[in-house]
């Protein structure tokens, strides 16, 4: 067991391409915590989707044994965080169980985005933040330029920031050190106490059952305790305990502020609530952690196989999925056009894409995904109050009294330059302005805004305005009703039900236009010309034709083409099978959410 | 005794419908165009006694699988067959002639570049028995030739094609239209100018850039400029269309146009879905045996070919076609032809279940017509000929 005063745990916060994984690479590499040949890039981004995207999204963790200039040995605990705002929830979370946190800034790029609203995350859960300049070895670095501006827009001391290059291993030895001297060990923690630890994270492995990622408060964890779990009472008999580097390697026993991981034979991430407390199955504690309140999904999706033979594939893939993250629902939904499939709740739209993405390459189906919605509140003439997930299970108007939206509010913080356009786009979205205020040459703007409003590209759009220094953050905060309708699109007078939206009816005639004109250029030219209408109940408010095509011949085909030339229009063939059809007009997959993107 | 693969026996003539012809490939030419994707090399020196004796080689072997059928065509395809010796073309022949029994009137087509050392040669190959060229002119404007990668001039185009004119009967030649930053007006002047020279048969091709070639990189790369635009390339083929009929020469074929009477016979029997024997790197050939029908790839490359034929196995592929596919071959070249296919012939193959129903939603859109039992393609339907062969062949 580690005395306490020789634990640092800690977080790195920093903005996509600052730094994050190459520093965290050389942290881990340098204290030989990885065999050189074991190294690869990014290591802690264990997902394909992570790498590609330079996105982490889910929490990890490695245990780093760094012997310091003092001669002592110290056990420096890292959890990852994701840093995107669909994720702000883990974020906080992971940040509610280390002491401090590095601050990984670019020193030609000076602040951004993500860097502030994770910051103030790390504020909030009282860490002492080492500043940390990334890239000083690049000509356009300005160290002192970005320091001042660290201590101007976040309000931290930046003078003995860590001059690095996490690329080239400059300075490394210097954060080491930093780590040790300026961040503080574990505040409290009493070994001969009852146990008391944190349920920090959660996941699904396929050989061990559930893995659970804790934090030891007080007590001791060993392998073959009973413990129980506080939120819902259950017991469980610990399988394993052990710390991450960043594989798992079993130890004897956790002790007081030490993370690692327990292992109980768990089926499900659902039976372990993240935030609750583990304590002895006896004579344990009987006051709780604070705990967090559980993620609510709050974009909508429906997602459907586009070959319907792979439903029960799909369906197993979901389940699976969904073992491992507690925020994402799922349902079955029939649709006329599209058939058996799953009508899924997100935390966000990244979420969305992410859960998307993966059943794609992990389970290898092929999806079609229909326009993100969000809860709608339909209050009947009757009384009757339905939830509405799906604008395609709309009631009959004349039926519905009224509808309620779901409202947010949205905090952004944005340089002075690119202020007048985050208004205008807020405005845009239908957006109530509650407050403007300034620090330094940071505006900070609060927005009462329609969910729907946000959640399908509206971050895109924000960091398109600002070009990426913009940070936005948002609560839900409750219902509130508007004048809503349903808006359907028609293709070939055929109406397309998982292009139907629901929105406000004094913005219909614009987005109506935008998704005749964006399906327009989606769906390819046919043999004969296609009408492509938006309507409200049986009325058309916009309306496209896309023009038949007209020449689509070979020009050669002689007897030494005829394998080539046949094989070619089979393989465009099959290719059309991957679209959708709707009486007569193939539809590819993209026009289902692309026909939604709002631009400029 | 029928095996899994054999053709049901109404079948085992269904090549009669097209007929049968041979085709010689001749791999050399003097330099790769820049938009040809076809089997051709650039090669210094060629043995050409070697190569005599490789197609006569192949012509024995090809002879006895198909003992006792009268042979229609000949054609000499390329590369650039007028760079075979004269004596070459005629040592084929005749051994052509010696293995088939052959029509009153063969066609025996060879295709040539107009150059002025090559229409040295074309004495000789008339003497031999070739009695139609076809002369790869592609433009008669100067600096388009350059572009084309074409080593000839128009002059020397115009000269080479006179003197065909005196050794053949039949003398075609090939244009190639929408090219890069050609107009449409430029286009209908050259045509008019080309037409004035035609005999009796010409063949017009848009310019189609094929990966693998030195236009598909540029392409890909983006340095291709000055393409016509898709609707001016439509605008293209159907003012070609009705020039080329207006002045006697109709087209029967999507880019062939001839005097009635006048189609290349060989040709035909591709896109009737004929038999044909293919010999030569890379020559494909469909040949009906035992009541299969044979698809056959020659060795590519020619050295490899060489070696293959001296081995006597000159094939890379031979397998058989099944019903399915044969139809959709069928299909896919015999709707290029005016005439179209003759439905009954479509019923034999056994077509896939949804095949009426295809052509049912094709005729209504105005794509396809039923004339005298057979399913021909409308002008229309003939320039979107890709969408409508695609709806008619089977799910995969």
């Amino acid at each position: 067991m580690t005395p306490l005063s020789k634990i640092r745990n800690f977080s790195i916060v920093a903005h996509i391409d600052h730094g994050k994984s190459t520093l965290a690479d050389r942290l881990i590499q340098s204290t030989n915590t990885v065999a050189d040949r074991d190294m690869k890039e990014q290591l802690l981004d264990s997902m394909d989707i992570e790498r590609e995207r330079g996105i982490t999204i889910k929490a990890n963790t490695v245990r780093i044994d760094y012997k310091a200039n003092d001669g002592e040995t110290y056990v420096l605990n890292l959890i990852d965080t994701p840093g995107h705002v669909d994720f702000a929830y883990e974020v906080s979370r992971s940040m509610r169980a280390v002491e401090g946190s590095l601050l990984v800034v670019d020193a030609s790029q000076g602040v951004e985005a993500q860097t502030l609203a994770n910051v103030y995350t790390a504020i909030e859960a009282d860490h002492e933040i080492v500043p940390v300049l990334n890239k000083v070895d690049l000509p356009a670095a300005e160290p002192e330029r970005v320091a001042e501006q660290i201590e101007d827009v976040i309000g931290i001391d930046a003078s003995d920031a860590c001059l690095i290059s996490a690329k080239t291993g400059i300075g490394i030895p210097d954060v080491l050190e930093a780590i040790v001297n300026r961040l503080p060990p574990p505040h409290e923690g009493e070994v001969d106490a009852p146990l008391k630890a944190m349920l920090v994270d959660s996941w699904y492995d396929a050989y061990l059952g559930v893995i659970v990622l804790v934090r030891i408060v007080d007590g001791v964890l060993k392998k073959g305790m009973r413990v129980k779990f506080m939120a819902n009472g259950t017991l469980h008999h610990v399988d394993r305990v052990g710390v991450f580097r960043p594989e798992m390697q079993a130890v004897d026993q956790l002790g007081p502020g030490e993370l690692g991981f327990l292992t109980a034979s768990i089926k499900q991430v659902r039976d372990t609530r993240v935030g609750d407390t583990i304590t002895n199955d006896r004579n344990g504690v009987t006051e709780a952690l604070p705990g967090f309140k559980p993620a609510q999904p709050v974009v909508f999706c429906g997602l459907f196989p586009v070959d319907s033979a792979e439903f029960e594939d799909m369906r197993d893939a979901i389940e699976k999925l969904a073992l491992n993250d507690a925020s994402f629902s799922f349902e079955m939904e029939t649709s006329a056009a599209l058939g058996f499939g799953f009508r899924c709740g997100f935390l966000g739209l990244l979420h969305l894409e992410v859960i998307r993405d993966r059943i794609e390459r992990e389970y290898n189906i092929d999806l079609i995904t229909t326009a993100p919605s969000v809860i709608y509140h339909v209050y009947m003439r009757d009384g009757e109050m339905i939830e509405l997930h799906n604008p395609a299970d709309m009631p009959d108007p004349s039926k519905i009294d009224h509808l309620e939206e779901p409202r947010i509010k949205a905090t952004i913080l944005v340089p002075d330059e690119y202020l007048g356009d985050v208004l205008k786009l807020c405005q845009e979205r239908r957006g109530i302005q509650e407050d403007l205020t300034y620090a330094g040459t940071r505006a900070m703007v609060v927005y009462d805004l329609p969910l729907n409003e946000v959640v399908f590209d509206f971050y895109d759009r924000l960091k398109s305005v600002t070009k990426g220094y913009a940070s936005f953050d948002y609560q839900m905060t409750g219902y509130r009703q508007d004048n809503l309708v349903k808006m359907q699109i028609l293709v070939n007078d055929e109406p397309v039900d998982a292009l139907s939206v629901m929105v406000h009816r004094d913005r219909a005639e614009l987005r109506g236009r935008a998704m005749c004109e964006k399906l327009k250029d989606l769906i390819p030219r046919h043999m004969f010309k296609i009408p492509i209408q938006a309507a409200i109940g049986g009325k058309v408010i916009a309306r496209e034709t896309l023009a038949a095509l007209r020449k689509d011949v070979t020009a050669k085909c002689y007897g030494g083409d005829a394998t080539r030339k046949k094989k070619l229009l089979e393989k465009q063939k099959a290719g059309k099978k991957k679209m959708r059809q709707f009486g007569r007009v193939d539809i590819p997959q993209e026009a289902f959410i692309s026909a939604l993107k709002m631009d400029g | 005794m029928p095996c899994a693969n054999s053709l049901r026996p109404v079948l085992i003539e269904d090549w009669r419908h097209g007929g049968f012809g041979l085709y010689t490939h001749w791999p050399f030419c003097e330099a790769k165009c820049p938009y040809c994707d076809f089997n051709s090399h650039v090669s210094r020196q060629i043995d050409q006694t070697r190569w005599r004796d490789a197609y006569l080689k192949e012509i024995d072997r090809v002879g006895a699988l198909t003992r006792g059928r009268v042979l229609d065509t000949v054609f000499f395809g390329g590369g650039t067959p007028s760079l075979m010796d004269p004596e070459t073309v005629h040592a084929i022949l005749e051994r052509v002639r010696r293995t088939w029994p052959m029509r009153n009137d063969p066609e025996i087509t060879l295709e040539a570049n107009p150059s002025s050392v090559e229409a040295r040669r074309f004495r000789g190959y008339a003497e031999a028995g070739v009695n139609r060229v076809s002369l790869g002119v592609q433009a008669l404007n100067d600096d388009d030739l350059r572009l084309l990668g074409r080593l000839h001039s128009v002059a020397e185009a115009r000269q080479a094609f006179d003197i065909a004119r005196d050794h053949f009967d039949r003398v075609s030649f090939d244009l190639i239209y929408a090219r890069q930053n050609q107009s449409l007006a430029q286009w209908e002047a050259e045509l008019r100018e080309a037409l004035s020279m035609a005999v009796d048969h010409l063949s017009m091709y848009q310019l189609t850039i094929e990966q693998g070639t030195a236009f598909g990189d540029r392409y890909n790369a983006g340095k291709l400029r000055g393409l016509p635009e898709d609707d001016v390339s439509a605008d293209m083929y159907e003012r070609t269309q009705e020039i080329c009929e207006a002045a006697g020469l109709p087209a029967y074929e999507v880019s062939n146009h001839a005097r009635p009477g006048a189609e290349s016979r060989h040709n035909l029997i591709y896109w009737r879905y004929g038999d044909y024997v293919g010999i030569g790197p890379g020559a494909h050939g469909r040949l009906t045996l035992n009541g299969q029908k044979i698809a056959t790839e020659a060795w590519k490359s020619p050295d490899a070919w060489l070696k293959n034929v001296d081995q006597a196995t000159p094939d890379r592929v031979h397998r058989s076609v099944s019903s399915q596919d044969a139809v959709g071959e069928l299909i896919m070249m015999g709707l290029r032809v005016n005439d179209g296919i003759d439905i009954e012939r479509i019923r034999q193959f056994g077509p896939h279940a949804g095949f009426d129903a295809a052509v049912q939603e094709l005729t209504d859109l105005g794509m396809l017509q039923i004339a005298d039992g057979r399913i021909q393609t409308t002008p229309s339907g003939r320039m979107v000929l890709n969408a409508v062969v695609e709806r008619l062949l089977p799910d995969q």
